[in-house]
């Protein structure tokens, strides 16, 4: 186990130096200067706003300037948009609402997705199946952006259940984001659980399980749910990323003042090292909570956490 | 148990021969696995009525745009603005042509003095929707199409040849992919819309660079699993080529689920182009695809929602009938769920 | 000798896409206490439907029961509701299957899959339980058996797990066993142990046991009675002797006769011709009859009924009504038959 999570981790340093190195040439060869206004300053004024940026140095001096910043957790700073604030301070002052909406999204959609997937394996190829598999594949199917403006329209605007794009209200107003991001979690929990599920209770432990007398409740949930839960964390990755994913569009639907937003206004204005940063932060994001689900994954699973501690 | 025994008629007890063969007769018609996983298919009504509905989308992107009176691109800035109007139905109270204006339902149609009819209304522009919703859908599809087919060639060559040939090769490609993997896909897909001009290609490219790998992941898989397996031992035993195990034994096995991979990079491709028109990283005005309609009538929900409305519809019928299809294919072309 | 279960008429179908398929078409028998009943015939014979109908462990939506009963205990067991049915699994009638390496949960430790049962039939406390439960390990055979309690079933090879399946299907001390093919999955020499361990943990308790497999072999080892089930139909039944030394059904002769044994060694091995009937459409009459080389008029019509050879002895072929012809069974069986008193072959000597 040690020596495979000491593989991982090199790995993810070097997939991570990889992104960062392949970021910031990208943005060196990118059409447009970093700074937004360039064309509007005469040559002097310009060579004093790259030397406060250190933009006048040679390209392997940025480099190697931005990598060891990056060890330190140094992001760069910002030219175009918040002249000259830390990028660090930036992406962590907006983690607050991207975080919040994020987990109360992959929570809610795990667990109704879960209880939707167990569901229909017990009552195979009943109408519950069926409205199970349906709601599955249209959460799967309908994009983010298209079910957040939906409840957006129907349940802010509309019925006014819901405070429409305003961060204001606390818990109320990271209902709807929430329930938006929830649904690709639900959707992938659901049609994973019931396949699983499927798969267990058609094992030969499950038919012992009944022949020692279990009922139909004992043996769901005391022999198969546990069996079909597991593999579940392998998805919990996949998860993530959609999540990530979602927010950058939810977050801009609802005005949510998270680091997606963010990312897609610095898109806008080609703020560079707010792009850079982000992306970096993301890669190292998603990255971690791969590793940590495979490792979690090793733990939870019997047969692989005794073999693995032989080794 | 023993019963009475009654007189049974003369003759009864002739001892018979029977022919052995007919005993070995095959009962049920032989089928190959392709005529079988079809019948299978064609049990699913969820992925036969999608299969319809999808070929009536692809149909309709392209006679859309021919049989509507409008070009996509044409603006008529005194037509902007209006809701949808479809002779026939509009006697029904729906799609009539009347608005919200100021508080008040009126036909905006006679308002404006707009004798013609837009079937699914006109934007800010005063672009006909219609034909824009079914050229949108053409360039959508295009997109995830040509993305998907890209990604299938690369991911089964590379996943192809890394299998096939194992040892050192297979472990150099594989260290590759192991890191192309660790890089977030959406990560790579924006940065690359950055750098190069916004277009249809652009996207192309974005989706395909590191999409290939997981067909390859896939393919590598079942070549490792079917190349060790008795049938393709006993074929190299024989004399067979490379090449002839490669086409005749490796790829039928494969190829199904390569079927169903693509089945589902499609709509993964949709969404992506979505997605990232959604964020502004799209193709630009006046070209359109479901994802900047989606953009566009987003901006205007509250005002007009149905520029809004058609392209979420369609985007979302297209990802449900291509995941059904998905699942479907999958239902019937994966042996393990025979029976 | 007191009879613990009846299995009358018994008719079963699965309902699948292709239509109703018949798999067991008519069975009888009885199982008497302390006896050990072997059911012999090749795959899709219906002698594991058989068995796990009597458990009742077939999908409900599809398995239906057609006809017949199983008594057990004054009770019919096809007609129980699942909650009385429910008390019986694990209790009075138990079961064991043919891979050990899947029928243990595999993230559940042994010990409580082995409690599982104590605790959910008997009034007794986790740590009385906890205490049964070794003493059962013990009884199988495994060694250490306080430490192994928390271990998972992975960390077992497979003849350890198949005695950790016995174990737990002792628990209860159950009146009848049913093992199916307990025996198939495991290597010849863990076979062996398995087999001898069975039938010393028979004498212990007294239950009886239902013994399902296709290796003629296993029957001679541990069986008293046999049933030979041919196409969802019991064929013949008696005694093992009667059964080995003087069969009566063409489809028994063809069993014994493909059963390779030191004498025939230099000999060809011989096979039956033909594939097993197509349980969606029975044939008519007997369905062995296609494939027989004994076959005669009638079998193409009607369906044999049961003709007593013995009074522990019956076989359902009209080789036996007294108008048919007289045939000479193969003669790997004739010489089988010669050690046999009382057939017609019998030579003297005893078997």
């Amino acid at each position: 186990m040690a020596r495979y999570i000491g593989k991982r981790l090199i790995y993810m340093v070097i997939t991570l130096a990889l992104i960062a190195t392949f970021t910031f040439f990208l943005m060196k060869i990118l059409p447009g200067s970093p700074i937004a206004s360039a064309s509007k300053l005469s040559p002097e004024q310009r060579a004093v706003v790259e030397a406060r940026y250190g933009l006048n140095e040679p390209l392997p001096v940025q480099y190697f300037d931005y990598m060891f910043g990056l060890l330190k957790g140094d992001l760069g700073i910002s030219i175009n948009q918040f002249k000259g604030a830390n990028v660090t301070d930036l992406i962590l002052s907006r983690m607050g609402p991207s975080a919040q909406i994020g987990f109360q999204g992959m929570i809610l959609g795990t667990i109704i997705g879960v209880l939707l997937g167990m569901v229909a394996a017990l009552r195979q190829n009943t109408w519950i199946d069926y409205s199970s598999t349906l709601i599955a594949i249209i959460g799967i199917s309908i994009p983010s952006f298209v079910f957040a403006t939906l409840l957006q329209y129907w349940l802010g605007v509309k019925l006014e259940w819901f405070p429409v794009a305003l961060w204001k209200d606390g818990f109320m107003s990271s209902v709807l984001p929430s329930i938006a991001l929830a649904m690709f979690p639900l959707a992938t929990a659901a049609r994973f659980i019931r396949t699983e599920m499927i798969e267990v209770l058609s094992s030969d432990y499950i038919t012992l399980a009944k022949a020692k007398g279990s009922s139909g409740f004992e043996v769901a949930f005391k022999h198969a749910f546990r069996n079909a839960l597991i593999p579940l964390v392998t998805v919990l990755g996949p998860m993530a990323v959609g999540i990530l994913t979602g927010s950058l569009v939810v977050e801009q639907v609802f005005a949510i003042p998270g680091i997606g937003e963010q990312f897609v206004k610095s898109i806008m204005v080609n703020d560079f090292s707010i792009i850079m940063g982000t992306t970096i932060f993301f890669s190292v994001f998603l990255i971690v909570v791969i590793l940590i689900v495979d490792i979690l994954y090793g733990i939870i699973d019997p047969r692989i956490r005794l073999s693995g501690g032989k080794n | 148990m023993t019963q009475n025994l009654e007189k049974l008629p003369k003759g009864s007890f002739e001892r018979i021969t029977v022919d052995a063969n007919q005993a070995e007769r095959i009962s049920k018609p032989s089928m190959s696995f392709w005529q079988d996983a079809w019948l299978r298919l064609r049990k699913n009504k969820g992925a036969i009525f999608s299969i319809i509905l999808f070929t009536l989308i692809v149909i309709m992107s392209f006679v859309g745009p021919m049989i509507s009176p409008y070009e996509p691109n044409a603006q008529t800035i005194t037509h902007a603005n209006l809701p949808p109007k479809i002779p026939v139905i509009e006697n029904l109270g729906i799609l009539d042509g009347h608005g919200n204006l100021g508080g008040k339902d009126v036909d905006i149609y006679d308002m404006k003095n707009v004798e013609v009819n837009y079937w699914f209304g006109t934007d800010g522009l005063g672009r006909d929707m219609f034909s824009r919703l079914w050229k949108g859908t053409q360039v959508s599809l295009f997109i995830a199409f040509v993305a998907a087919a890209i990604d299938m060639l690369i991911g089964v060559i590379y996943g192809g040849v890394s299998g096939y040939f194992g040892g050192r090769i297979d472990d150099f490609m594989q260290r590759i992919v192991e890191i192309l993997t660790g890089i977030p896909n959406l990560v790579v897909v924006i940065l690359f819309i950055l750098i190069m001009d916004p277009g249809i290609v652009a996207i192309i490219i974005a989706l395909t660079i590191t999409g290939w790998t997981g067909m390859s992941r896939v393919v590598r898989g079942q070549v490792l699993k079917y190349k060790s397996q008795e049938f393709v031992l006993a074929s190299r035993t024989l004399g067979a080529s490379d090449s002839r195990i490669i086409w005749k034994h490796l790829m039928p096995n494969v190829l199904g689920i390569v079927i169903i991979n693509t089945m589902f990079t499609i709509p993964s491709a949709i969404f992506f182009e979505a997605f990232l028109s959604f964020i502004g990283l799209g193709l630009q005005a006046p070209d359109a695809s479901l994802g900047t309609l989606i953009n566009d009538g987003y901006k205007l929900l509250q005002f007009q929602p149905h520029i809004l409305a058609f392209p979420a519809i369609l985007l979302s019928l297209i990802m449900i009938s291509f995941n059904l299809i998905g699942d479907g294919l999958r239902d019937a072309l994966d042996p393990k769920m025979k029976d | 000798m007191k009879k613990i279960l009846q299995v009358k008429d018994l008719e079963l179908s699965f309902n699948t896409f292709n239509g109703e398929v018949k798999a067991i078409r008519g069975v009888n028998f009885d199982l008497y206490k302390g006896e050990t009943l072997a059911i012999v015939g090749e795959s899709g014979s219906g002698k594991s439907v058989t068995t796990k109908s009597i458990m009742r462990l077939l999908p409900e939506q599809s398995a239906v029961f057609k006809n017949g009963e199983i008594l057990f205990d004054g009770r019919d067991l096809t007609k129980l509701s699942d909650k009385e049915m429910q008390k019986i699994r694990g209790k009075d009638i138990s079961m064991i299957f043919q891979d050990p390496m899947t029928s243990l949960n595999p993230t559940m430790p042994i010990g409580r899959q082995i409690t599982e049962p104590i605790l959910k039939h008997q009034k007794i406390s986790k740590s009385e339980a906890k205490k049964v439960a070794i003493d059962l390990l013990r009884l199988v055979g495994m060694p250490k058996p306080e430490l192994r309690m928390k271990q998972y079933p992975h960390q077992f090879s497979g003849g350890q797990r198949q005695r950790i399946v016995i174990a737990i299907s002792l628990a209860c001390n159950p009146q009848i066993l049913i093992a199916d093919e307990p025996t198939t999955a495991l290597d010849v020499t863990i076979q062996a142990q398995i087999l001898e361990l069975m039938k010393d943990l028979q004498k212990k308790i007294d239950t009886s046991i239902i013994f399902i497999t296709h290796d003629l072999g296993v029957v001679a080892n541990v069986a008293d009675r046999v049933a030979v089930m041919y196409g969802g139909k019991i064929v013949e039944i008696g005694t093992v002797d009667e059964i080995f030394y003087n069969p009566q059904h063409p489809y028994t002769w063809g069993l014994l006769s493909s059963m390779p044994s030191l004498d025939t060694a230099e000999s060809k091995l011989y096979a039956i011709p033909g594939t097993p009937p197509d349980l969606l459409a029975p044939p008519k009459g007997d369905a062995f009859a296609l494939r027989s080389e004994y076959a005669l008029q009638i079998d193409m019509e009607q369906n044999p009924p049961f003709f007593k050879v013995s009074d522990t002895h019956q076989a359902a072929t009209w080789l036996l009504h007294p108008d048919a012809p007289r045939v000479e069974p193969p003669l790997s069986v004739i010489e089988r038959m010669k050690k046999f008193p009382g057939s017609r072959y019998y030579e003297g000597g005893a078997v």
